[in-house]
């Protein structure tokens, strides 16, 4: 494609312990685009994401945001891990967490300014954390704990922002308030989303792409060039069935399918 | 006030140099207490005493100054932690117990060697559990540069800091360098864990370090508050404890004053259950004032 992509991955393969998590990799993201990261748990991810936040060293391969490679602390990028365990005695405000976004990383002993501020109360109103942005951060609900990640995450004004795993944990009715918060988000600040989950049908509205990941390897593009029996059958390496019911989508396996650490189930399975 | 400070407590020159030197100490155990008890660093924190006490021990036997043995310990053995790999959780505790350990054999070695070669009575007991009467006032300068340079490093590194002890992941993402802070921290808490040493000995300096940081978490809701409330619990507690050790001299006919770490710990720990009681109303409060009138009590789970 052209140099106007945001994210580009090209060719990237990660091995741990001796073990390949990702093998030749390849995808792009463009500005402001909703990337859903698809794959089972345990397909590697998480461990695409440390790739990008140049976290975790590749064996080859390369990764560029806007053209240029990464760096350890690109500030062009938000990142939400997933599983962010906040005690519940820490003496800090959602309010402060949110500026830690700003300035976490700096030394020194100069004060906030007053913009900063401003921008950490702009940022608390876009994920509508206004009302509980004084109380402490280990006594916020998973729902609200969610949204106060994401604008710790935004407040550096980052052009793509990635978020592991953040619907898990939630019921669906806060699943749908987060994934319409990030498309309001992407679209209002135009901020690139790159977003893991094990399950995509809570996707499907807001998603531009898919990159989808079993087997070690991605396929990665719209949802219809994706999520289709010839493409998801190679990836997998045995033969898929893509249901489409009701709105949703199924990726269902066939019988008898050796389908090795990918998703142990009874068969036929839903992969999903 | 006669029954409160008993005659020639502030004209006594010892008394000025333990108030002194125990405001300082104080402040200097909160600020880097509230990060310790943030960062879950409670037991390294106390093992770091342990190594203190080995140096303290050995600088009596060298016949150096307690202060700089107590630190050299810390620094030391702050050291060896973070070889051994305090700095990653799993590995946290054992790198900590190690190091606990070997210090704990050094100090019965130190202090056997002491006993036999020294005529004075009471230096174990000095080095142990302190004895801030004693301290000789030209420590006090040299403890006021100690303790300025860690809050003025503290306030340096706070933020990256603050962040590595909310997330790990959080501050690596941010660029944070985990080690570097890390490490920084610990060779506070050496410092600090030296300091306190000298005013309520060695095995104690945990106390002020961990009891009024512990008290404040259960109450304070903001970072800076958090801070002075834990520096002013310290003080407090520090400053009591010297009066009511100064005091006890009058309260028995025998006229033996009781040890004034005897007086600091209890007074933590005083402080420690009130705090602790006022949190749990707050908590109970803010549950009640959280009542949603459109759900039943099954619903807000009060039955």
């Amino acid at each position: 494609m052209s140099g106007t992509d945001l994210l580009k991955v090209e060719d990237v393969t990660v091995s741990i312990s001796g073990r390949v998590i990702l093998r030749d990799v390849n995808f792009r993201i463009d500005q402001g685009e909703f990337t859903g990261l698809i794959g089972s748990n345990g397909a590697g991810k998480t461990t695409l994401l440390r790739v990008i936040l140049g976290m975790q060293e590749v064996a080859s391969g390369r990764v560029t945001v806007r053209g240029q490679a990464l760096t350890r602390s690109n500030r062009s990028i938000g990142y939400v891990p997933q599983k962010v365990l906040f005690e519940a005695d820490l003496p800090i405000r959602v309010r402060d967490f949110v500026a830690l976004g700003v300035d976490g990383h700096r030394y020194g002993v100069a004060r906030r300014s007053r913009a900063t501020l401003g921008l950490v109360d702009e940022m608390l109103h876009a994920v509508e954390a206004a009302e509980f942005s004084d109380r402490r951060i280990g006594s916020l609900s998973g729902g609200e704990q969610q949204r106060v990640l994401i604008a710790h995450a935004l407040v550096s004004r980052p052009e793509l922002l990635l978020l592991d795993e953040p619907l898990a944990n939630l019921d669906p009715g806060n699943a749908q308030e987060i994934i319409q918060l990030l498309h309001s988000v992407a679209t209002g600040q135009h901020v690139a989303i790159l977003l893991s989950a094990h399950e995509m049908n809570p996707l499907l509205p807001v998603m531009d792409r898919v990159v989808y990941v079993a087997n070690a390897q991605v396929a990665s593009g719209t949802t219809d060039e994706v999520i289709r029996p010839d493409v998801l059958s190679t990836l997998y390496g045995h033969h898929v069935d893509v249901l489409r019911v009701h709105g949703r989508i199924l990726v269902v396996a066939g019988e008898n399918v050796d389908v090795g650490h990918v998703v142990p189930e009874h068969p036929p399975f839903v992969v999903e | 006030m006669h029954w409160i400070f008993e005659p020639g407590l502030f004209s006594n020159g010892s008394v000025r140099t333990a108030l002194v030197l125990g405001a300082m100490v104080s402040i200097v155990s909160a600020a880097v207490g509230v990060f310790t008890v943030m960062r879950g660093q409670s037991f390294a924190g106390h093992a770091l005493t342990d190594v203190a006490t080995a140096g303290g021990a050995g600088a009596s036997l060298a016949g150096v100054s307690p202060l700089l043995g107590f630190i050299g310990g810390g620094i030391i053995g702050a050291g060896a932690m973070d070889a051994i790999g305090v700095q990653r959780v799993k590995g946290r505790d054992i790198a900590t117990g190690v190091v606990l350990g070997a210090a704990t054999g050094l100090t019965a070695l130190f202090l056997y060697l002491v006993t036999l070669h020294s005529a004075a009575t009471g230096s174990t007991q000095q080095i142990l559990f302190g004895s801030v009467f004693t301290v000789e006032p030209s420590t006090v300068p040299d403890a006021a540069v100690l303790s300025v340079l860690v809050v003025a490093g503290l306030l340096v590194i706070r933020r990256p800091l603050l962040l590595s002890s909310i997330s790990v992941e959080l501050a690596a993402a941010r660029g944070v360098r985990l080690r570097a802070v890390g490490v920084a921290f610990m060779a506070m808490l050496a410092v600090a864990v030296g300091l306190s040493a000298i005013v309520i000995g060695a095995i104690l300096s945990t106390a002020l370090l961990i009891g009024p940081p512990a008290s404040t978490l259960k109450v304070a809701n903001r970072f800076a508050w958090a801070m002075s409330l834990a520096s002013v619990l310290g003080v407090l507690a520090t400053w009591l404890g010297i009066v009511m050790a100064y005091d006890s001299y009058y309260w028995f006919p025998s006229h033996r004053g009781l040890p004034v770490s005897f007086f600091v710990v209890s007074l933590v720990v005083v402080e420690f259950a009130v705090a602790s009681y006022v949190g749990q109303r707050r908590k109970a409060r803010i549950i009640v004032a959280g009542h949603d009138p459109t759900k039943t009590p099954e619903q807000v789970g009060w039955v």
